[in-house]
């Protein structure tokens, strides 16, 4: 272990190479650049490669061709270039191949301000590219936790062969925190199911019984085909109504049916409260200290941190909402996640408390709606 | 052996992916495939080691039919596709498959950042001087005065002189055949896998169902003729005036220079960066 004040965003470079990425292609933007420049000086020296693209268009599909080819493989960026990954995210979807996406959030839409943290790319995250499909989207709450949900995107993305977002803001991708590393070796890694047939009868997306079929890389004596046309088992273009629906469906349930593996997140004092925090991200941090505060004046408050943004926790949520009488979500945005807090627990249980200005909410905000009545 | 088994092309093909093809009869597209796999064949590279990545339009549906590693990827961003594969696998032989509008209008800026990174990729670009998937829209490559879904009243942009451009942007290899020409083609597109760096061959093959059938240039057959009528060898051409050189489908290698491709250049970051690493230790 190395005790180091360390900085978010060089958390999930060093997350990175912890999980294995031998693969970086990015374009500069503001907050996320760190994440590149620490990752050009770093991968060369384990034989991996770094290459600054032309845009952030070219990055999204290089990282694509990159784990195609076998290597783990990554992108880091912040809204205008999120904005811009959006077609080739869906061709991740749609050819399942495994890659993170770092989006570090500033405050949009356009330019906005750069600097500035804000939680308002959570349902872009979700919905940007087109199209009905899963999506796996985590976001930490400390510089630590920045490191281990890296190793986790990692490990997601090859086990389940989907792309996921990391989805930083701004305070947690440029605060600092002391934060002891773990030795890369101590560092638990997921590898991408292998084929283990002869290529005459591999079907590069044919049924398997986990619903995620095991991937050659290209040059590994596969010859198939990918494309982000709606594609058979084989990988080939089809028009047939079955075909597609199939794959619709296992893709969603690859997905669906591990939530329970898949959904991070943190309980705090939930039993028997009467309100409930839930939060993500840097808000997290206001969140504990405003649950804090709300105890010492002896409210049962609790608090549920989602390390795990999409899928959405929905159960936890719904049975939350049974117990308690009120729920607060507070968020750097308009109110983005409490929509689908509010379509769990019902309109009227749920207080949201926002600010959009560029600023972390403030304690106080959160204790206000602890106390409100 | 069936005449067919006999075919050089038949070890190429996806025997298990239905025929026919998507092209409309008489498109140049087939005969470009054809000129690609025998370039493979002559040069008897493994079918494992060669990776075929293209954009979207009717010529990104070739990779499809060859028994390669294969990729369709979105339109305009091949090469960045391919970038990214290239520099996983190194071994792999990526050749870059797009149409004009692919390659220079959606995916302009990455031509120009492959070329001039000399990225070790081949690209082939089909100049059918339209948008032929979409029916017929014009292209960064419409001459000028033709008319296209688009342009009722006859385009006025100027197009792009593609090998010109790579050129320009710092290709190793430029060379420009058709599909009249196709064993020429087949010996540019060899010549062009061969080459360190960054090597486009461009393959002038005109759409006669979009950009033949609006300007009332003929069949498929006329057309083949015209690209026939009009091109010329560029030792012919040297001997042109420019206006007359201007006019015509210059055939050839227009560039073929020694530069270090981009993975010879890499590698001497990753040397620098472990000695460096090194001496820190030291
Ligand atoms: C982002 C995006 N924009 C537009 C399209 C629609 N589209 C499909 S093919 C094509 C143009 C094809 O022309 P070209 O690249 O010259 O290839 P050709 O079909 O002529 O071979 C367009 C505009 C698309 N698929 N993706
Ligand atoms: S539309 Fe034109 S380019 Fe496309 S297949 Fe038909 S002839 Fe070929």
């Amino acid at each position: 272990m190395t005790l180091k004040l360390m900085q978010g965003n060089e958390a999930v470079a060093m997350g990175a190479l912890a999980a294995g990425c031998r693969f970086y292609a990015g374009y500069p933007i503001t907050p996320s650049t760190e994440i590149a420049e620490v990752l050009s000086r770093q991968l060369p020296k384990l034989g991996g490669k770094f290459i600054q693209m032309e845009d952030e268009i070219a990055s999204m599909a290089a990282i694509i061709g990159a784990s195609i080819g076998g290597l783990k493989s990554m992108t880091a960026t912040s809204g205008p270039g999120f904005s811009l990954m959006q077609e080739n995210l869906g061709y991740a979807v749609m050819t399942e191949t495994p890659c993170v996406v770092a989006n570090v959030q500033r405050l949009g839409p356009s330019t906005g301000q750069p600097t500035s943290a804000s939680q308002g790319d959570v349902m872009q995250a979700r919905w940007g590219t087109h199209g009905d499909h899963p999506i796996i989207a985590l976001s930490p709450t400390s510089v630590p936790q920045a490191f281990d949900l890296t190793v986790t995107a990692f490990n997601f993305s090859e086990k389940y062969r989907t792309p996921v977002i990391l989805l930083l803001d701004e305070v947690i991708g440029h605060m600092r925190e002391r934060f002891d590393m773990p030795d890369f070796e101590n560092v638990q890694r997921v590898e991408r199911l292998g084929v283990n047939v002869p290529p005459e009868w591999y079907k590069p997306y044919g049924d398997s019984v986990s619903d995620v079929p095991p991937m050659a890389n290209f040059g590994d004596g596969y010859r198939y085909h990918v494309t982000g046309l709606f594609h058979d088992p084989m990988g080939y273009p089809t028009q047939r109504l079955d075909e597609i629906e199939a794959w619709i469906q296992r893709v969603n349930r690859k997905i669906e049916r591990n939530l329970d593996e898949i959904i991070l997140t943190e309980a705090d004092g939930l039993e028997g409260a009467q309100t409930v925090v839930v939060a993500y991200g840097a808000t997290v941090r206001s969140a504990r200290h405003a649950v804090k505060l709300a105890r010492q004046r002896r409210h049962k408050v609790g608090l549920l941190s989602l390390l795990t943004i999409w899928p959405f926790a929905e159960a936890e949520v719904a049975r939350l909402a049974q117990n308690c009488r009120r729920i607060v979500v507070p968020e750097m945005n308009l109110g983005q996640l409490a929509l689908e807090v509010e379509r769990v627990a019902g309109r009227s249980k749920v207080r949201r408390v926002n600010l959009a200005n560029g600023e972390m909410i403030h304690p106080q905000m959160i204790l206000e709606a602890i106390e409100a009545h | 052996m069936s005449r067919l088994e006999q075919h050089s092309a038949y070890n190429y093909l996806r025997h298990t992916k239905k025929f026919p093809n998507v092209w409309c009869a008489g498109c140049g597209i087939g005969i470009v495939m054809g000129a690609l796999i025998r370039a493979i064949d002559h040069l008897e590279l493994d079918q494992n080691d060669v990776a075929l990545v293209s954009g979207i339009g009717c010529t990104g549906r070739m990779p499809v039919y060859m028994d390669f590693n294969t990729m369709h990827t979105t339109h305009g961003r091949a090469l960045a596709f391919a970038t990214g594969l290239k520099l996983a696998q190194p071994r792999l032989k990526v050749i870059v498959i797009m149409g004009d509008g692919d390659a220079l209008a959606i995916g302009g800026n990455h031509f120009l950042h492959a070329a001039r990174r000399n990225m070790d990729l081949t690209a082939i670009v089909v100049n059918n001087a339209i948008y032929g998937m979409t029916g017929g829209q014009y292209s960064p490559t419409t001459p000028i005065d033709l008319r296209a879904t688009t342009a009722p009243y006859g385009n006025v942009e100027p197009p792009i002189p593609v090998g010109e451009l790579a050129i320009a942007a710092g290709a190793a290899f430029v060379a420009r055949g058709t599909v009249y020409h196709a064993v020429e083609l087949d010996r540019l597109i060899a010549q062009a896998i061969q080459k360190e760096g960054f090597s486009l061959v461009e393959a002038v093959s005109y759409c006669h169902t979009t950009l033949g059938r609006i300007n009332k240039l003929g069949t498929a057959g006329d057309m083949m003729n015209t690209i026939k009528n009009n091109s010329v060898t560029l030792s012919a051409a040297e001997k042109m005036s420019e206006e007359d050189r201007q006019a015509k489908i210059v055939r050839g290698v227009l560039r073929d220079v020694e530069r270090p491709g981009y993975l010879r250049l890499y590698d001497q970051v990753i040397e620098r960066a472990i000695a460096q690493e090194a001496s820190h230790a030291g």
